[in-house]
């Protein structure tokens, strides 16, 4: 398989306009990943499925992946002049991150045996933002996994034919895989509270729940 | 009868239409949908049942909503959730070792596969190598999992069909004999939680060496024994060929891997693709089927537990004595890179993989698990679409799910 820098030159030759961003990987897998655009997403996974050298025919794993806002803290080294003398010096400076939700695509080709290429899409925010292109029409292997993370993570995918909750129930407000997902408080009464049971039944039910 | 004439017998129209029967009243699990041609007229009706959830033939709480024709499918969309505990959730919030004994929840009935693509996973992530005797361990008791799978995959198939009982039993039987060997290695008859992050829990011993080889070797004359009671079973032959058909185009489109996959004809055996622990020293084929039905289905499982028995007598006669953990392994205190990877193996039921993100801490940041059961059932109602509701039952017994891990 090429290399992932001559597959991101080969993309943006042949879908003009595409915004393509390499995201490095540190951990001993090595398995770097491609960020891609929402308006060239498809176009981008047409080219990877269709052509002859990478035939990346098999949606193998879809999924989504909820990152906080966060402050990241980089370690640069700047020029000071530090009693007369110019030195380099190592500062560390704080980047504010805005929150995003990321659908992450793990290809493989069957025909040509390779893999992985991973593909990435973020959303804009965490709020109201979160529209992303379907890759369904592409890979049918992607429905359910697409349903699931609107399901779980609550990305509307654009395009996606049958885009209903699947593993909750209709009716469900919320995405339970989310990093900052409370869970309903669905306390009931039991005849013998104890322990962390009784302070939750002294809240609910002060009355009843006799130390 | 209602007169119009008000005050006779005590009751009015008006009291008997304020109490209007709720839409479906009375017929709980059915609804009855007027069906018409394109010019408006009327042609008969169509019903919609809700197969399941509590239904012998969907292995679980398992729900498919069937639009009929008569006996014939003409919509099937598949209800999941009903097992639904956030698995993801639960393994996010957790230490990595933390999550393995709920791996073998997943799919209960292959324990050791789903414990050996978890640790694969994370041995990519934090760059750990099982010694060679611990990745002999693996091979032997994934390919033991083969069989156990296969056997009872088959037991039920023809359970669904309507032979209850026997081929079920025979099937339980060998099981039985391979659970035995289970549990005399890790404790447990199914819930193993085995393998650790660069090797294994505990060391086979010689007398468990010599045991396996007497069930591996008696494993072979059990497939003999099913296949002359199976393969050119009348009954078996009529029931499945040319049923829930799957074209080469739409199995690789939709994901799916497996036995199905290459039932359809696909040669892709991840076995054989990645190469992963040390399954290229192993001399096994790749059977293959031609029409991609549920008599291939249910050939290829027995074609490729023959394979598994030629795996294991070559494992069991080449396992070399050593170590069973990586030294660089580090029980506690275990935090790897910053950093993302994903690890698939192949299970009896498709490709299982493990996505794992870390950001440093002790916990996974992000935790997925690919489960080839929910992905192998995207496919269900374009196989099922023509067919008749008992074709339904058998076409989804020879998807091969687990509920456990479709749900997770």
């Amino acid at each position: 398989m090429e290399t992932l820098d001559q597959i991101k030159d080969r993309i943006e030759a042949a879908v003009p306009g595409a915004r393509l961003e390499i995201i490095p990987n540190d951990s001993p897998a090595n398995q770097p990943s491609l960020l891609i655009d929402h308006e060239h997403a498809v176009a981008v996974a047409k080219f990877l499925r269709d052509d002859s050298q990478l035939q990346f025919d098999y949606a193998s794993n879809v999924t989504g992946v909820d990152w906080l806002d966060a402050v990241l803290k980089e370690k640069v080294k700047v020029k000071q002049v530090v009693e007369g003398v110019e030195k380099e010096v190592e500062e560390v400076i704080e980047k504010k991150r805005a929150g995003y939700l990321e659908a992450v695509y793990h290809l493989y080709s069957m025909e040509l045996k390779h893999g992985p290429f991973i593909l990435r899409l973020r959303t804009e925010n965490r709020t109201d933002k979160v529209h992303l292109p379907s890759l369904t029409p592409i890979w049918r292997g992607a429905e359910f996994q697409e349903r699931e993370i609107y399901d779980l993570y609550g990305i509307i995918f654009d395009g996606h034919p049958d885009l209903r909750r699947l593993l909750m129930w209709e009716g469900f407000v919320d995405h339970p895989m989310r990093k900052d997902y409370v869970e309903p408080d669905d306390f009931e009464y039991e005849p013998t509270p104890h322990d962390e049971v009784l302070e939750r039944a002294k809240e609910h039910y002060p009355a009843e729940a006799k130390p | 009868m209602i007169s119009d004439a008000p005050g006779q017998m005590g009751m009015t129209s008006e009291s008997a239409s304020q109490v209007p029967l709720p839409e479906g009243a009375g017929q709980s699990n059915y609804t009855v949908i007027p069906k018409t041609s394109a010019e408006g007229t009327s042609e008969g009706e169509l019903l919609e049942v809700a197969m399941g959830p509590q239904h012998p033939s969907t292995h679980g709480v398992f729900r498919m909503d069937v639009v009929l024709d008569g006996e014939h499918v003409v919509k099937l969309k598949p209800v999941f959730g009903y097992l639904h505990r956030n698995h993801e959730q639960i393994a996010e919030s957790t230490t990595y070792l933390g999550s393995m004994p709920y791996t073998d929840r997943l799919d209960y009935l292959c324990s050791m596969t789903n414990n050996w693509a978890y640790a694969l996973s994370v041995e990519k992530l934090a760059g750990l190598q099982p010694p060679e005797r611990a990745e002999y361990i693996r091979i032997i008791t994934a390919e033991l999992t083969r069989l156990v799978n296969h056997t009872c995959l088959v037991g039920f198939l023809l359970q669904d069909m309507g032979a209850l009982g026997t081929p079920l039993m025979y099937a339980f039987r060998e099981r039985e004999l391979i659970l035995d060997l289970f549990e005399a290695l890790s404790g447990s008859r199914m819930m193993y939680n085995y393998m650790r992050f660069g090797g294994c829990r505990v060391d086979l011993s010689a007398d468990w060496i010599e045991q396996a080889k007497q069930v591996v070797d008696g494993y072979s004359r059990f497939l003999d024994e099913f296949e002359k009671l199976l393969t050119e079973n009348e009954i078996l032959v009529s029931r499945t060929q040319g049923v829930g058909v799957l074209t080469v185009k739409l199995a690789i489109n939709a994901s799916i891997t497996g036995p199905m996959l290459r039932a359809s004809g696909v040669n892709y055996d991840i076995r054989k693709v990645d190469k992963y622990g040390i399954y290229d020293r192993f001399d096994f084929r790749i059977p293959l089927g031609d029409h991609g039905d549920v008599y291939d289905r249910y050939m290829i499982r027995v074609l490729e537990m023959r394979e598994s028995v030629k795996i294991l007598n070559q494992a069991l006669r080449d396992i070399p004595a050593g170590p069973i953990m990586d030294p660089k392994a580090k029980i506690r205190g275990f935090r790897p890179k910053a950093g993302e990877a994903y690890g698939r193996i192949e299970g009896p039921k498709g490709e299982l993989g493990f996505y794992l993100i870390s950001d440093g801490s002790p916990n996974p940041y992000r935790y997925r698990v690919r489960p080839p059961s929910l992905i192998n059932l995207t496919v269900l109602e374009d196989m099922c679409l023509g067919e008749t509701v008992a074709d339904v039952v058998i076409i989804l017994g020879s998807v091969d799910i687990v509920l456990g891990e479709v749900d997770r």
